[in-house]
């Protein structure tokens, strides 16, 4: 239990006065524009669009700087945001397989249609400091352009399926569960699960999907394919009644492979991991894909024994907002429970005392 | 998109498209070289709000909600006819621009002279960028050599 107190007032004007000198910095050192964090820090803007369910790259910027770099702090900066809009409605599902590509890999086949294209990839890089960044205004490389542009291509796991080797996904049908009218109930069907890991903590959900590799829970996962790039977002706003393109938005997507030994009523075949977020986040995307995976095991009959196969566990504490609400209002004031926690204390001490020098009286 | 949309419909979409994707400025600037727009009356006026993305589990499968992007929508009479616009972000001028856009292209007598001194170029511009951009994705792309076996 906390009370509200009066006072503090003064404090917390000079702190926020203090947090403001502290967000500009050193004022010799020329300030950060949210056009440069947009720029020059998009993965940072990518992952706060993702946690923070909203893809807005301007706001996501503005919210990094205004959190000074805090990424969580930003995402919840524009999940408070969202709040103040109103809701237009939801898009047609976006065609992933028309995806514009700017990077395609499949850890599965070698030679696919469209091939193996890297994009602009920190793979291969060396991962050395690099001084050379240090100093401003250098020239940068050019990227080449090749004479005929990348396809759009089939995804790897339609070739799989079209030989009856991937099991085919459930259309659905119906409107989709949704985070933000509904609260979590359980079991939570596949729709709730992945919304709810696509905006969760990418270091938790990465660590559970670490775990389920290191054999809490594996099945064997092959990146059947990752892509990264752009699609086309299909909006029916209800005074038209038909579809139309309302801008494009990048994204990521990880198939994962997984084994299946089959049931009484599906052969064995390959199964699905799914991993979609906003931006350029293939990290997440994969951990997301791992997840989801593990996540179906009681559906599939697997024994559910490892805690990212647990729903409960990994959808109750994804959500980082949700995560850094509960943990820091540990910080609020808990005058009173602690002083009935330290008067009962106390009591039981004393209570103590008196029996010991009752014993040592008989 | 469907073929099975009939034309008016279908072309309509397709300038809707181009200008969802153009920014403000470029639209203003294409327009100033061209007669005036008449003037318009808002029915709405541009409101910046969220639509819900959706994805598909395993890219083909159930719908789910991914999450939200903002988006600004606009409404304007020219004459007896409504033009509309949504936009993906929150720039209030593009989604009031697009929507008198959408209204004075209905009108046929407009039609060409638009389409050919804003529709069309910003569609070249955006084609162009796209083109740029997948012919650097395909510069790329890894060209497998055999290696030789050595003993």
């Amino acid at each position: 239990m906390y009370v509200a107190v009066k006072g503090g007032e003064r404090a917390i004007s000079a702190a926020h006065a203090w947090l403001d000198e502290t967000r500009r910095g050193d004022p010799a050192v020329p300030e950060l524009t949210v056009a440069q964090v947009e720029q020059q820090m998009p993965l940072a803007v990518d992952r706060v669009m993702a946690e923070g369910s909203c893809h807005d790259r301007f706001l996501a910027a503005l919210a990094i700087k205004q959190a000074k770099g805090d990424l969580i702090e930003a995402a919840f900066l524009l999940r408070a945001y969202r709040t103040t809009l109103p809701r237009f409605g939801a898009s047609a599902p976006l065609e992933t397989g028309a995806m514009r590509l700017r990077r395609r890999i499949s850890a599965t086949y070698k030679d696919l249609p469209g091939g193996q294209v890297l994009g602009p990839t920190f793979d291969y890089t060396h991962r050395l400091l690099d001084f050379a960044l240090a100093a401003e205004g250098t020239e940068r490389a050019t990227a080449p352009e090749a004479d005929a542009p990348v396809p759009a291509v089939p995804r790897v796991t339609e070739l799989l399926a079209r030989e009856g080797l991937m099991q085919r996904e459930d259309p659905g049908d119906g409107e989709p569960g949704d985070l933000t009218r509904e609260p979590l109930a359980f079991p939570a069907a596949r729709d709730v699960r992945l919304q709810n890991l696509a905006r969760g903590d990418e270091g938790f959900v990465l660590a559970l999907g670490y775990s389920t590799q290191r054999g809490y829970g594996g099945n064997h996962p092959f990146v059947g394919e990752i892509r990264v790039g752009h699609v086309a977002v299909e909006f029916t706003p209800p005074e038209l009644g038909f579809p139309i393109e309302i801008g494009e938005i990048a994204v990521t997507e990880c198939q994962m492979v997984n084994q299946f030994k089959g049931s009484r009523t599906e052969p064995p075949q390959f199964t699905r991991g799914y991993g979609l977020v906003f931006g350029h986040g293939e990290r997440r995307a994969m951990a997301m894909a791992l997840v989801d995976r593990a996540l179906r095991s009681a559906e599939l009959g697997e024994d559910v024994t490892a805690p990212a196969q647990d729903q409960e566990f990994v959808l109750y504490h994804s959500d980082n907002i949700e995560a850094t609400g509960f943990v820091e209002h540990l910080k609020l004031p808990h005058y009173v429970d602690f002083q009935s926690e330290l008067e009962n204390l106390r009591t039981i001490r004393a209570a103590l005392v008196r029996e010991s020098l009752r014993e040592a009286a008989e | 998109m469907t073929d099975m949309t009939p034309d008016p419909i279908a072309e309509r979409r397709r300038w809707m498209a181009v200008l969802a994707r153009a920014e403000a400025d470029e639209i203003a600037a294409l327009l100033a070289a061209l007669p005036p727009l008449p003037p318009h009356e808002r029915l709405r006026a541009p409101e910046t709000g969220l639509v819900m993305v959706r994805g598909r589990a395993g890219g083909d499968g159930g719908a789910f909600n991914l999450g939200e992007m903002t988006v600004t929508r606009c409404a304007v009479r020219i004459g007896g006819v409504v033009g509309h616009a949504y936009v993906a972000g929150r720039d209030k001028r593009q989604a009031e621009l697009a929507a008198a856009l959408d209204a004075a292209l209905q009108d046929p007598a407009r039609r060409a002279a638009l389409m050919d001194g804003v529709i069309a170029p910003l569609d070249a511009r955006q084609q162009a960028a796209r083109d740029a951009e997948a012919r650097r994705a395909a510069a790329t792309k890894v060209e497998f050599l055999a290696m030789q076996t050595t003993r």
